[in-house]
C-alpha cells in the first residue's frame, strides 16, 4: 500500500445558493483556496474525481460542465462517481494506490434547493417497487427511528441529545446553516414533523460544494507540514430491500470500519449521519467511545449539502490532524436510503 | 420567468419520464398477482417467505425461484406520519408510511396506511390491503393498506392473474432552474435583440455565450462586450433523421455559427437556404423573433440565414474547428 495523504480541503455551504446547479461559481473560488493552501497549480494534480447527481441538478452532464472550473484544457484525467464526493475521493485513492497518478483534486457539489430534496431522494430507490410510491427520504428516516424507540434500542431524549448537540457546534462552523446554543428541552419541545421525527432530528436542506486535495506521501506539498495520513479506508453497503435488514442496525458500516483497521485511538470523529438518531446507530457499530469527540463541525443536522456532506466530514476530520488538535481521527460518509451505504476514512499524524 | 430578488434569471423547468423496464420472472410474478388481488412472496434458502420476492436469495445470491401467496392482511411493524403528502405518493391526504408484516411473510414490506390520523396508528395494529380500481401493471395495484378493523368489507376476492411482464414508472420532477451570473447578462440582453460576449481575463478569449468559468483557465469570463449578430459557419450537419421533438421538417442544417470578434462558436440553425448550399465559411446573420414572442433564450434568435456576402478564407477559422 503507498500511504496517501489529506492535504488541503476547502468547502461553501448555504441555505439556498442563487445560481448554476452545477455551482460553478462556488467551485471557482474553493479551487483558488486549495491553490492558496497547497502552494499547488492545477499542473500539480495526476487525477480529479468528483460526486454530484443529474437528478439533483435537473440537467444531464451536470458533472461535465462543472469540469469547466478546473481548467480542463490541456485535458486531464478525469472521473466522476454519482455518488458523495468521499466515494470520489476513494476512487482518487484507490489510482493513487495504481501508481498511476501521485495526486488527486476531489470535490463534490449538490444544489438541493433547485427540487423538493426528499421527494427527488426516491430516485435512489428500487424502481421496480419503492420509486412507483415515491417514499421520500424523511418517512423512511422515521420508520428507522420509531423502529429503534419501540425496541428500546434509543429512546426520543438520546435523539434530542445528538440534535442538540450539533445545532450547538453547528453555531461554531463558519459553513454551517443551523446552528444556535441549544439545550435537549428546547429540541424535545419541538412539533413533530413527521411523527415520530421533529424537524431538528432531521438534516436541512442545504446547498454546497466542497473540495479535498490527497497525495502520496513522497509527494506532499512542502506548505503541508503535518499531513493526515490515511491509515484506512472503506466502504460497504447492505440490502436495497427494506424488509431484509434489521434497520436498527448498520452492518455495512460495521464492516467498513473493520476493513478501514479499526476506530482504536480515535479522538475525533465525523460521522454524516442526516437523521439523529442514525449518528447513535453508527456511533454503535464504529464502536466509538464516550471518550471520543463527535461531530464538533455540527455534522450533517448542522449543515448536509448533497453529494458533498460525506466528504466534507473527511475534510473536517483532516483538519483536526493539521491543526494539532488531534493524532488520529476518522471521517465518514453515507449514502442510500437508512444508512444503507457507509464509507470509512481513518487518518492519522506521520509518527 | 421571474427574477425574484435574485441576481440571476430563475425558470420553473419540469422533467418528465417514463422508465419502461422488463420486470425479470420474479417480480413479473409479483406484480401481475397484485393485479388479481393477491401478494405473492418468494421462498429464500433459510425458508423464510420475503414480500417483495428479491430475485436473488440474499444469504447464497442464488436466484430465487419458489413462489409463495401470503395473506393481504397483516401487522404494522413500524411507521411514519406523512402530514403533508408529496405529489404522486399513494394518498392524496395525510397517512402513514409503515412496513406491514402480512400473515404468511416473514419479512415485512414498505406501503402506505390510509388511517386518517397519527393517534389512529400504531405498530402491531391490524391491517389489510385495499386494492386500485383498474389494475395498471405496477406496485400500485395495491393502492393502500387501511386499518383491517374499519367499517369497510374486505375486497379479498382473488382473481386469476394476468402476465405483466414489462413495467413502467413515470418519473416527473420539478426544478427552480436558475441560470449562472455570466448567463443571466447573457440572456437579459438576447430579450432586447443584443448579444453580449465576454472576455477571459486570462487567455482574453471571447467568449460567446459567456461561461462560469473558461475550460482553459477555470476563471468566470467578465467584461460585457457587444457582439455584431453576423458572422460564419466553420462546421455543420444536415439533419435528416427524425426524431421525439422534432421542431423543423428535415433536412435541415444544424451549425456552429462564429459571430464576427468571437473565439468560440455555438450551435445554431441555418435556414433561408437549400441545406445542401450550406458551406463551411458562408457568412451568415441572425433572423430574430419580433420583440413580442423574445423570452430570455437562444430561441430569440429564429435560425441564421445566408447574407449573400463572399465566403471566409478557411485559414480564418482553421483553428475554430
Amino acid at each position: 500500500m503507498r500511504d496517501v495523504a489529506v492535504v488541503g480541503f476547502a468547502q461553501r455551504q448555504m441555505r439556498r445558493f442563487d445560481g448554476s446547479s452545477n455551482t460553478i461559481e462556488l467551485l471557482v473560488p474553493i479551487l483558488q483556496e486549495l491553490w492558496e493552501q497547497t502552494g499547488w497549480t492545477k499542473d500539480d494534480i495526476g487525477f480529479w474525481c468528483s460526486g454530484s447527481s443529474d437528478y439533483l441538478a435537473g440537467r444531464s452532464f451536470s458533472f461535465v460542465t462543472a469540469i469547466d472550473a478546473l481548467g480542463a484544457v490541456p485535458p486531464i484525467s478525469e472521473s466522476h462517481v454519482e455518488m458523495d464526493g468521499a466515494w470520489a475521493l476513494y476512487e482518487a485513492w484507490l489510482k493513487i494506490q495504481t501508481g498511476e497518478a501521485d495526486s488527486a483534486l476531489v470535490y463534490g457539489f449538490g444544489k438541493s434547493s433547485a427540487s423538493t430534496l426528499r421527494r427527488t431522494l426516491a430516485l435512489q430507490l428500487d424502481p421496480y417497487t419503492l420509486t412507483p410510491l415515491w417514499p421520500d427520504t424523511v418517512s423512511l428516516a422515521g420508520l428507522q427511528a420509531r423502529l429503534g424507540i419501540e425496541q428500546g434500542v434509543w429512546d426520543e431524549k438520546a435523539m434530542a441529545e445528538v440534535a442538540a448537540r450539533s445545532r450547538t457546534s453547528g453555531a461554531d462552523n463558519e459553513y454551517a446553516v443551523r446552528g444556535a446554543a441549544t439545550s435537549v428541552d428546547d429540541v424535545l419541545a419541538q412539533p413533530l414533523f413527521a411523527d415520530p421525527l421533529r424537524k431538528w432530528d432531521c438534516a436541512p436542506i442545504t446547498d454546497g460544494a466542497a473540495a479535498i486535495v490527497i497525495a502520496a506521501t513522497d509527494r506532499l506539498p512542502e506548505k503541508c507540514t503535518r499531513p493526515a495520513v490515511i491509515s484506512g479506508i472503506a466502504h460497504n453497503v447492505d440490502s436495497p430491500s427494506l424488509g431484509l435488514r434489521d434497520l436498527t442496525r448498520s452492518p455495512s458500516a460495521a464492516a467498513a470500519a473493520s476493513a478501514a483497521g479499526g476506530t482504536d485511538g480515535v479522538q475525533v470523529a465525523e460521522l454524516h449521519a442526516p437523521f439523529s438518531h442514525q449518528e447513535l446507530i453508527l456511533r454503535r457499530e464504529l464502536g466509538l467511545g464516550e471518550d471520543v469527540d463527535v461531530n464538533p463541525s455540527g455534522g450533517a443536522l448542522a449543515s448536509n449539502p448533497m453529494f458533498c456532506a460525506g466528504l466534507i466530514r473527511i475534510g473536517e476530520a483532516a483538519r483536526r490532524i493539521w491543526d494539532g488538535d488531534a493524532d488520529r481521527t476518522l471521517g465518514h460518509a453515507t449514502s442510500g436510503v437508512a444508512l444503507q451505504q457507509n464509507l470509512v476514512c481513518v487518518m492519522e499524524a506521520q509518527a | 420567468m421571474t427574477t425574484p430578488a435574485s441576481a440571476v434569471l430563475h425558470q420553473p423547468l419540469t422533467l418528465e419520464f417514463d422508465y419502461t423496464r422488463s420486470l425479470g420472472p420474479v417480480l413479473s410474478q409479483y406484480i401481475s398477482g397484485l393485479g388479481a388481488k393477491q401478494v405473492i412472496g418468494g421462498v429464500l434458502s433459510d425458508g423464510r417467505v420475503a414480500v417483495p420476492p428479491p430475485d436473488f436469495d440474499p444469504a447464497t445470491h442464488d436466484a430465487v425461484t419458489e413462489m409463495k401467496p401470503v395473506a393481504s392482511e397483516g401487522s404494522v411493524v413500524t411507521w411514519s406520519w406523512v402530514a403533508e403528502p408529496l405529489a404522486d405518493q399513494p394518498l392524496d391526504h395525510p397517512f402513514a408510511f409503515a412496513l406491514v408484516l402480512l400473515d404468511g411473510a416473514d419479512t415485512p414490506f414498505l406501503h402506505a396506511v390510509d388511517a386518517g390520523s397519527p393517534e389512529a396508528m400504531s405498530s402491531g395494529m391490524r391491517v389489510r390491503a385495499r386494492w386500485a380500481d383498474e389494475p395498471t401493471g405496477s406496485v400500485r395495484d395495491l393502492a393502500c393498506f387501511e386499518p383491517a378493523d374499519a367499517s369497510t368489507s374486505p375486497d379479498q376476492e382473488v382473481g386469476e392473474p394476468g402476465e405483466t411482464k414489462i413495467g413502467i414508472t413515470s418519473v416527473r420532477l420539478s426544478y427552480d432552474y436558475a441560470a449562472s451570473p455570466e448567463e443571466s447578462v447573457f440572456g437579459k440582453a438576447l430579450k432586447e435583440g443584443r448579444i453580449l460576449g465576454q472576455r477571459c481575463p486570462v487567455c482574453q478569449k471571447m467568449y460567446v455565450p459567456p461561461r462560469g468559468a473558461c475550460p482553459v483557465d477555470g476563471v468566470p469570463t467578465s467584461d460585457p462586450v457587444e457582439m455584431p449578430d453576423t458572422g460564419i459557419v466553420t462546421t455543420f450537419c444536415i439533419v435528416n433523421v427524425p426524431f421525439l421533438g422534432q421542431r423543423i421538417k428535415p433536412p435541415y442544417v444544424s451549425a456552429y455559427v462564429l459571430l464576427d470578434g468571437a473565439d468560440i462558436a455555438f450551435l445554431h440553425l441555418i435556414l433561408g437556404v437549400d441545406a445542401h448550399d450550406v458551406r463551411m465559411g458562408m457568412r451568415v446573420r441572425a433572423v430574430w423573433k419580433p420583440e413580442a414572442e423574445r423570452s430570455f433564450s437562444m430561441e430569440n434568435i429564429s435560425h441564421f440565414e445566408p447574407t449573400g456576402e463572399p465566403d471566409a478564407d478557411y485559414e480564418t477559422y482553421r483553428r475554430h474547428l
